[in-house]
């Protein structure tokens, strides 16, 4: 499998199918310990990234994430809406104008992510926020392909694998940002939204792969 | 041409008002409002802050003041997106406060960076922590270890006293200068501050000059002072 420009599409047209399908799972997650929007603003977030690409189809996997970039932080009105597009611009950086994606080169565009999630957001491993999710996806990603070992398609699994196993370990947490860390006790024993939709977008990276 | 400010607010009515107060007492600064999303929900959009960021664009720099969390989070990103631009500034700053603070500098022709200080200045006032407290700090750093360069003392003779538009005026020209001023103990470059003092018809204010412009520090707060401030 080669990730292209097509694999990209591919995987946001996934991304935007994952955020309508689980749209109420992560309003009712928000509703727990946030201010439930996070499915709403993610949902329609994605759905202006699939008008963006259909007008204008993008040439390389760099520019398909720099356009979702903008329209998440255009579009998405909440907290996700510059953390994540902070995630896929510093990902576009990273992955540069080439047509292909080598496994290693998206490893380290989840490595760029998930620094550019902990710039923005200044969280840290444990306060129970998406970082949760992305840093273990980045070190797994980053494992699979040392050594030019992994295939993309092996690469990306392990990323995705760890950004779900990242997710549910925010359950029992006690919130240090963001809105639940007005909650706090009453935080822990419900999953962080932002590490619940993170392992959904990386879920759908290996779909479009597979 | 004077710095102009940009304010990101995830509501627009917030936006617009905070830049209408502002405006009042700063005519010739451009402030650009940048609130809420475009379909007209709460939030925050890249797009209209960046919009805001090139209308503001051309003069000698812009100050981007910031009210919630993601605000921050969008208006840092911008910044990015554009390339970190030189001479625009976040100020960590409360929105409301921190605007007016930073309008009335802009309008005195205070610098880029004087006009962030100038926002940002307001947490220390707004928390009651006197000004003198870091002056002293450079007292004993100084060489000679000597007190104030300059200083004076001025009784207020306008009916009012001070209020709002005094202290605007104190505040906003002392920050363009290139010295520290303390009146009454409290930072003399902060409206807030001055405005804490509530010191009415009658009183007398203490000014204490550091710097370069120390002398002009004071002879500037003695000229508002005696003239009144223009009022009755």
């Amino acid at each position: 499998m080669v990730l292209d420009a097509n694999w990209a599409v591919k995987w946001l047209t996934l991304c935007a199918q994952a955020m309508a399908e689980h749209r109420v799972w992560l309003i009712e997650l928000d509703r727990a310990i946030g201010d439930s929007d996070h499915g709403e603003n993610m949902d329609r977030g994605f759905q202006a990234v699939l008008d963006k690409l259909a007008e204008v189809p993008p040439e390389t996997p760099g520019a398909a994430l720099k356009l979702t970039a903008m329209t998440l932080m255009s579009k998405v009105g909440g907290a996700a809406g510059p953390l994540y597009g902070t995630a896929f611009l510093r990902a576009a950086a990273s992955l540069g104008d080439s047509p292909e994606v080598e496994p290693a080169a998206f490893a380290r565009a989840v490595v760029a992510a998930r620094d550019g999630i902990v710039a923005r957001g200044k969280a840290e491993a444990g306060d129970k926020t998406m970082v949760d999710a992305w840093t273990p996806a980045a070190e797994a990603a980053i494992a699979a392909s040392a050594d030019g070992a992994g295939t993309a398609l092996e690469v990306l699994v392990a990323a995705a694998e760890a950004a779900e196993a990242g997710a549910v370990a925010t359950d029992p947490m006690v919130a240090r940002k963001g809105r639940a860390s007005y909650l706090g006790e009453r935080s822990a024993g419900h999953r962080d939204p932002g590490a619940a939709s993170t392992a959904l977008i990386l879920r759908a990276a290996v779909g479009a792969a597979a | 041409m004077t710095v102009a400010l940009v304010v990101v607010s995830h509501s627009e009515k917030l936006a617009d008002g905070a830049a209408e107060l502002a405006a009042q007492m700063a005519p010739d600064v451009s402030i650009v409002a940048a609130g809420g999303t475009p379909d007209g929900r709460i939030g925050t959009s890249l797009e209209r802050v960046m919009a805001a960021l090139e209308q503001a664009a051309g003069g000698d720099g812009v100050v981007v003041l910031t009210d919630l969390g993601s605000a921050v989070m969008t208006a840092e990103s911008a910044l990015e997106f554009a390339g970190e631009p030189e001479g625009v500034l976040l100020a960590d700053a409360p929105l409301v406060e921190g605007l007016v603070a930073a309008a009335v500098a802009a309008q005195g022709g205070a610098d880029v960076y004087a006009v962030k200080r100038a926002a940002e200045g307001v947490f220390g006032s707004a928390a009651g922590v006197p000004a003198s407290s870091s002056l002293s700090a450079v007292e004993e750093g100084s060489v000679t270890g000597a007190g104030p360069e300059f200083t004076g003392d001025f009784e207020l003779i306008n009916q009012a006293g001070m209020h709002a538009r005094p202290a605007a005026k104190i505040a906003g020209g002392l920050s363009s200068l290139d010295a520290r001023v303390t009146v009454n103990g409290l930072d003399g470059t902060s409206m807030v501050a001055l405005m804490t003092l509530a010191a009415g018809k009658g009183s007398v204010l203490h000014v204490e000059a550091w710097g370069v412009d120390a002398e002009r520090a004071v002879n500037y707060v003695g000229g508002l002072v005696q003239a009144g401030f223009g009022e009755p």
